[in-house]
């Protein structure tokens, strides 16, 4: 069970949330403003264009010899005093850390920002022990107050208005339902402070992780993660096997485009490097499960993010740096917003991503939610196919869909078969004619016609009315 | 010079007219243009399905249909895009890769044929109307085609070019994305209709019959008076007649 997982829902959340006004226009007016920032910051910098393939180069060297730079990661990260676990799966993962937590005392507990933690379902499994983490990032502490998941990878709040945050304040703290955006701030600074000064246990996720030094890298705004990795006793951070880099010196490149692609910004407020702990806080005692120091990656059985390893177009997924630039310039996005992706990863990459993290048949929407124009792949940083993985798992969905007639599948294979020589083309085409008045009522055709005219077919082909235009 | 149109499927059975007024431009431009009827398809709406192997086999037809041509037009930016893909698409198969990348390279958008091959803008076209020109995704960003139809509409007497701020936003037809999601594909329509209407615009035109049908099928229902037209049906129809032309020199 893959905690949160509503993809299959996605025809109906994405109707639901075509009809919420709010929403869009709370999206739309986000985008716009972070494309603006995006373009004039990607502007100018003329080297852009060859960033974008460094990045991409260096994603894609270190996946093609993912167990090299992993082995020689936990290896240094291990020599410098980080305790590491292997998980195999989201179970795995969230099992090994509440352990943790156990063994920690269970006492309070501050999260910063986290994809991967929302993948795994981290809180739910805390707060299944009765456990309280605190989300310490500003939008994704709103959206804890609310009770939802982040709604964007980079502004989990993006789809909601000040005034729907200020009542959402005035109902869980009691605040004035219509305080200003400051107010708002500082009452949630008020509480965090108050959080963070209590916290034993701080969890975070990793940004970068460097293979030759076996140090991470964090990236935010707001202060919130320094405070989460320092403040605490035990620093948890949490990692996906995709974000290694072999080099310290490959994070230059990352360190400029994440920003500038993610926010518009030329560096973000604060960025933090990690090798092993500060001096004077003594890395915890290793027990139990996870694996030993320096052994073996856990076995691929189970484990999405290594199936997807060993397919090239597939293993480019894993190249995401989760800047958000994918989302933000997506047209479907902007209509349905993050939720109706029905899992964490929403937009494009969400598209691309919960189908083979979560199995495709659990999503078999979402690689058709795409008119496939490419903004997203024009707009990816780190140059992911994205179209490209969407149409690949697109005929896995049709596939999973059991090719039934009138399926996608068995449409393209017969459409190729009448496509292949003129003759068969002309009497696809009589036959089409033939049948449209009454196809026009089903299926496809009746989807489209229900709030579009239909085009008709013309009442003479070109190919006739040349023959005798050349006579 | 002699073209070889390649009509594409959807203008062969939908819009003839704008084969045929294709055909018009490019003899205007001093073409002698010619038709091979055997080919039927780019074998994009497989490819976009996921279905490489029956891409490859649509492929095939077009590529020996039109492998023997000088140089190859068609009115759709997207399916020219289609051709640059076969490199791609047959990256396993040396022989067919050779002659797909061969039939690219002479495989030109109509606009981009014009303007950038022939250097001819002026085709002696009057439309006095206010058009907005839609930048369809895969024109834009695999044929980087631009400034090419805008040359062209700047050319045509009494037509005012109104620019769309929306104007490089998707359409929504996205082939069967346009019947799957049908809702969010009508949404993102509307949203470019919304503007397109706010600008008092006569005529959206564009260089992808696909797009246009997605937008004159939702402007036709919303009731608008605004029409999607192809550029090339839009020019040819300003075009005076030929026997008029004949009398007035083309410049
Ligand atoms: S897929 Fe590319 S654009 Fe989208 S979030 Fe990942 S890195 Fe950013």
């Amino acid at each position: 069970m893959i905690h949160g997982l509503k993809a299959r829902e996605f025809d109906r959340l994405s109707r639901e949330a075509l009809g919420d006004d709010i929403q869009r226009g709370a999206i739309g007016k986000a985008t716009d403003l972070i494309r603006g920032r995006r373009g004039a910051a990607v502007a100018r910098l003329p080297e852009w264009e060859e960033l974008r393939e460094r990045a991409r180069a260096v994603k894609a060297h270190t996946l093609a010899r993912l167990d090299h730079y992993l082995l020689q990661f936990v290896e240094r990260a291990e020599a410098a005093g980080v305790v590491v676990h292997w998980a195999s799966d989201a179970t795995d993962a969230t099992e090994i850390i509440t352990g943790l937590v156990a063994e920690a005392g269970e006492r309070p507990i501050v999260k910063a920002k986290s994809m991967v933690t929302e993948e795994i379902g981290l809180n739910h499994a805390l707060e299944a022990r009765g456990l309280r983490p605190v989300e310490t990032d500003l939008g994704e502490w709103i959206q804890q107050l609310a009770g939802e998941p982040p709604s964007h990878i980079i502004v989990p709040a993006i789809h909601k208005t000040q005034a729907q945050i200020a009542r959402l304040f005035a109902e869980q703290l009691g605040s004035a339902e219509d305080a200003s955006a400051e107010e708002l701030t500082a009452i949630a600074r008020r509480i965090l402070r108050q959080e963070f000064a209590d916290a034993a246990i701080g969890i975070s996720g990793v940004n970068f992780a460097v293979a030759e030094t076996g140090s991470f890298l964090l990236l935010e705004n707001e202060g919130n993660i320094r405070l989460t990795t320092s403040l605490p006793r035990l620093h948890l951070a949490v990692m996906g096997i995709e974000k290694l880099v072999p080099r310290l010196s490959d994070l230059e490149v990352f360190l400029r485009l994440l920003p500038r692609s993610g926010t518009g910004q030329h560096l973000t407020s604060y960025q933090s490097i990690f090798t092993g702990p500060a001096p004077g806080r003594g890395a915890a005692p290793r027990r139990g499960r996870g694996g030993g120091p320096g052994g073996a990656p856990p076995p691929a059985r189970r484990h999405r993010r290594r199936a997807l390893v060993g397919d090239e177009l597939r293993r480019s997924s894993l190249q995401c740096i989760r800047c958000g630039a994918c989302l933000n310039v997506c047209p479907v996005y902007r209509q349905i917003g993050g939720h109706a992706y029905g899992w964490v990863y929403p937009g494009p990459i969400g598209a691309v991503l919960t189908p083979q993290l979560a199995g495709i048949h659990e999503a078999k929407a979402l690689p058709l939610a795409s008119s496939l124009g490419g903004a997203c792949e024009e707009g990816c940083p780190v140059k992911i196919a994205l179209p490209e993985v969407l149409r690949d798992l697109g005929r896995e969905a049709g596939e999973a869909q059991g090719e039934a007639p009138g399926g996608e599948g068995f449409g393209c294979g017969r459409w190729a078969w009448f496509m292949r020589t003129p003759r068969r083309y002309r009497w696809a085409l009589r036959l089409a004619r033939l049948g449209f008045p009454l196809g026009k009522r089903l299926g496809p055709f009746r989807r489209w016609a229900e709030q579009r005219e239909l085009p008709r077919p013309a009442a003479r082909s070109f190919r006739d009315q040349w023959k005798e235009r050349s006579r | 010079m002699r073209v070889s149109l390649f009509v594409t499927c959807l203008v062969d059975q939908l819009r003839p007219e704008v084969g045929l007024a294709t055909a018009e431009l490019l003899e205007r431009a001093g073409c002698s243009v010619e038709f091979d009827p055997r080919q039927t398809c780019c074998g994009q709406p497989a490819f976009n399905s996921g279905y490489r192997s029956e891409a490859r086999a649509v492929a095939r037809t077009l590529i020996e249909a039109l492998e023997g041509a000088e140089a190859v037009v068609t009115p759709s930016g997207s399916c020219c895009a289609m051709t640059r893909r076969y490199r791609e698409l047959f990256a396993g198969e040396p022989e067919w890769r050779a002659r797909g990348e061969a039939l690219a390279a002479k495989t030109f958008e109509l606009a981009a044929f014009l303007v950038d091959r022939l250097e001819v803008t002026a085709l002696g076209a009057r439309v006095a109307q206010r058009v907005s020109w839609h930048d369809s995704c895969h024109g834009l960003r695999e044929l980087g085609l631009r400034a090419a139809p805008r040359a062209l509409l700047a050319r045509v007497a009494g037509l005012e070019l109104v620019e769309a701020g929306l104007r490089e936003e998707c359409c929504g037809f996205g082939g069967t994305f346009a019947v799957k999601h049908d809702a969010i594909s009508v949404a993102m329509a509307d949203r470019k209709i919304d503007e397109l209407e706010s600008l008092g615009i006569d005529v959206v035109t564009g260089a992808d019959l696909s797009c246009l049908m997605q937008l004159g099928g939702r402007l036709e229902r919303r009731g608008s008076r605004i029409r999607a037209l192809h550029f090339a049906e839009l020019i040819a129809g300003g075009l005076p007649a030929l026997a008029a032309a004949a009398e007035e020199p083309a410049r």
